[in-house]
């Protein structure tokens, strides 16, 4: 199990190399920061100095070379934009994010499972019907509307929930969270089910699609045959046979509301990684770009690692291929 | 009385293009510790005769007629809950494929124990032991260190010793073995129908034997049932169908056994083949095959008759018609 994590670290590198390569390919390729940081007026020698100063007078490998050696110290370079370090402008951000993606996951999957195990159940039931109605719409709208409608609904008529922002937020050294204030609560709820409607509506779907091929197989079959509880052969036989593929999706999907909850954050004006992503795209804000590809990449490199770990929790089978595997080395 | 009587079952799955009826008027009895060997053609009705008795028809096959009674008891209309405590606890399955029938995921013993405690006021530790006792009557060896295997650990033929043992567990009264060695190589076929005859003795169990392989039935069963196109054609002590087969679809499919003693180029076969469940003749479902076939029975469905020391649904073997038809 160690030796597998090891290797898997392993792995991960060769894989942040070639993003962290794409990322910086972006500072000689997209745009020029010179001129955006210079403005309108500027000499020629502030214009030679600026470049002096952020390096780019450098061949393009021993730049190269400069910012993945940055990087692995946690120094991504300083915002062209707001003229601060991006480490602290990310750290800053992360953590809504964060407390946004993980809110919107456990939402989906704490409705999405259940919902599936019942439509995969009662395939014909109204109730069930009603569900896939339901998801259809899920999957189907687009988040920045199921954002706007709901702020519409919950904010401007009913006027319930705030409609943008974080609310109010406790600080821990680095980190602030909006879990401990009714305001910061109040504030989660609107972004987290639009965040999270498409992925719980995915989930549900494929829960059920997994239990109504897994109902059919023999092993339950035989369940029943032995006259276990439809309890027992619903939630241990059949649904712990789903979980290989909804684990993989799930995973997949984390590291996506993680990564790209750029849309809902947009619309609810939530200070999270995404809306910073956004405003830097808008000025060509490349350190603050490519440092933000960069933790992607380690985030789903990170995701893939539970994911994998995941299985072998689940499934046996894995655990004995594992084992002959490492043996076979 | 019988331990289960099965007394003009018929089991129907409508379609869109009408209802078909895949069983139609099955009647036989077994015996307390009696081992009823079932066999038939693909298609003839034997599997899905063990699923309408444990009540695990795949919708949409309903039972449309018909009683199944069990200690004198019907168990065909009974709720779902109330089913339940009977299937294991009274009536054991064992399915062909043992490669697919084990939950893969959960260890044997946890199988084996779940089956008991569902059935039997049994503490885990208590269920616990009893499982290695059961791993180890059906001969898996080591049973204590292989109590947390999982399914994939074992071989076929090691599987199908663990689902016969999750099958026997709760000490049902009668088993129900479809195909229990068709998907198992031919060198351990015997050994599992020698374990399952065996352990059926011990524990005074009755076996519904659900199999094509008439050498299986001719060494293990005490009486046998021939199905054709969903109906019993023959039924009757084992060595009396298999030494004198009175149904003429019995005959044939004696004939097409090869047999150890004489030399045959090749084996005999029945011409043509059974019909599709739509397409049923009137009268015999096997007339437009029968060598002996007569007017009666293209026009009317014989019942199971006496003959000899079987009973026959053939009318050859009437008073009336039997004698005419040697005048054919």
């Amino acid at each position: 199990m160690f030796a597998f994590i090891i290797s898997r670290l392993l792995q991960a590198i060769p894989v942040l190399l070639v993003v962290g390569f794409i990322s910086y390919a972006m500072f000689a390729f997209v745009g020029d920061p010179v001129s955006i940081m210079l403005g309108q007026d500027f000499t020629e020698a502030q214009r030679v100095q600026l470049v002096h100063q952020l390096g780019l007078d450098q061949p393009f490998f021993v730049q190269y070379a400069h910012y993945m050696w940055a990087t692995l110290h946690g120094e991504f370079g300083i915002s062209y934009r707001l003229a601060r370090p991006v480490s602290d402008l990310i750290l800053e951000r992360l953590p809504a994010t964060i407390e946004l993606a993980l809110t919107a996951a456990v939402l989906a999957l704490l409705i999405g499972v259940p919902m599936g195990v019942y439509t995969g159940i009662r395939r014909n039931g109204v109730l069930a019907r009603a569900f896939m109605i339901f998801s259809l719409v899920g999957v189907s709208l687009p988040t920045f509307l199921i954002g706007i409608l709901l702020i519409l609904v919950f904010a401007v008529v009913l006027g319930w929930l705030p409609s943008f922002g974080r609310g109010d937020v406790v600080h821990f050294s680095h980190w602030s969270t909006g879990f401990l204030t009714i305001s910061g609560l109040r504030s989660l709820v609107l972004p987290a089910i639009t965040l999270g409607m498409f992925q719980m509506t995915l989930i549900m779907r494929l829960v059920r699609s997994e239990m109504m091929e897994v109902l059919r197989s023999d092993y339950v079959k035989f369940a029943r045959a032995r006259g276990l509880s439809e309890r027992v052969i619903n939630f241990g036989h059949a649904l712990k046979n789903t979980l290989v593929p909804v684990i993989t999706i799930v995973g997949l999907q984390i590291g996506g509301l993680l990564g790209f909850s750029i849309v809902t954050e947009t619309v609810f004006q939530w200070p999270g990684m995404g809306l910073l992503l956004v405003q830097s795209i808008g000025v060509a804000d490349i350190p603050v770009m490519s440092a933000y590809l960069m933790l992607i990449a380690l985030v789903f490199v990170g995701i893939n690692l539970i994911v994998d770990l995941l299985y072998y929790a689940v499934d046996p089978r894995l655990r004995v291929d594992r084992r002959a595997l490492t043996g076979a080395r | 009385m019988a331990l289960l009587e099965v007394d003009r079952l018929t089991v129907e799955f409508p379609t869109r293009r009408g209802i078909l009826r895949a069983l139609d008027a099955v009647s036989f009895d077994i015996e307390v510790g009696e081992v009823l060997g079932v066999v038939g053609e693909s298609g003839a009705g034997k599997s899905l005769t063990g699923a309408a008795i444990i009540g695990l028809l795949e919708p949409p096959g309903r039972i449309a007629g018909g009683q199944v009674r069990l200690d004198g008891m019907r168990i065909d209309n009974l709720s779902r809950d109330r089913m339940r405590p009977i299937r294991g606890r009274q009536i054991g399955a064992i399915f062909q494929d043992p490669l697919t029938t084990l939950n893969p995921l959960y260890a044997v013993g946890h199988q084996l124990v779940e089956t008991m405690q569902a059935h039997l006021r049994l503490s885990d530790r208590d269920a616990r032991e009893r499982a290695v006792r059961w791993l180890e009557e059906v001969g898996i060896p080591a049973a204590r260190q292989r109590i947390d295997a999982y399914p994939h650990e074992f071989s076929g033929g090691m599987r199908q010793r663990v689902v016969i043992a999750l099958a026997l567990c709760a000490e049902p009264r009668l088993v129900i073995a479809d195909e229990p060695t068709t998907a198992l190589d031919v060198s351990i076929q015997a050994q599992i129908i020698t374990l399952l005859k065996r352990l059926a003795k011990d524990h005074g169990t009755s076996v519904m034997l659900v199999t094509h392989d008439m050498g299986v039935i001719a060494e293990t069963a005490d009486r046998v049932a021939v199905m054709y196109a969903g109906r019993i054609c023959e039924i009757g002590p084992v060595r009396a169908v298999v030494k004198q087969p009175a149904h003429p679809y019995t005959e044939g499919l004696m004939g097409s056994i090869p047999s150890l003693e004489q030399r045959v180029e090749r084996l005999r076969q029945i011409d043509g083949a059974m019909p599709r469940l739509n397409a049923i003749p009137r009268g015999c479902a096997f007339n437009p095959r029968c060598p002996k076939v007569f007017g009666r029975c293209r026009a009317e469905r014989p019942e199971l008759l006496a003959a000899g020391d079987t009973r026959a649904a053939c009318w050859l073997y009437d008073a009336y018609s039997g004698g005419r038809a040697s005048d054919v």
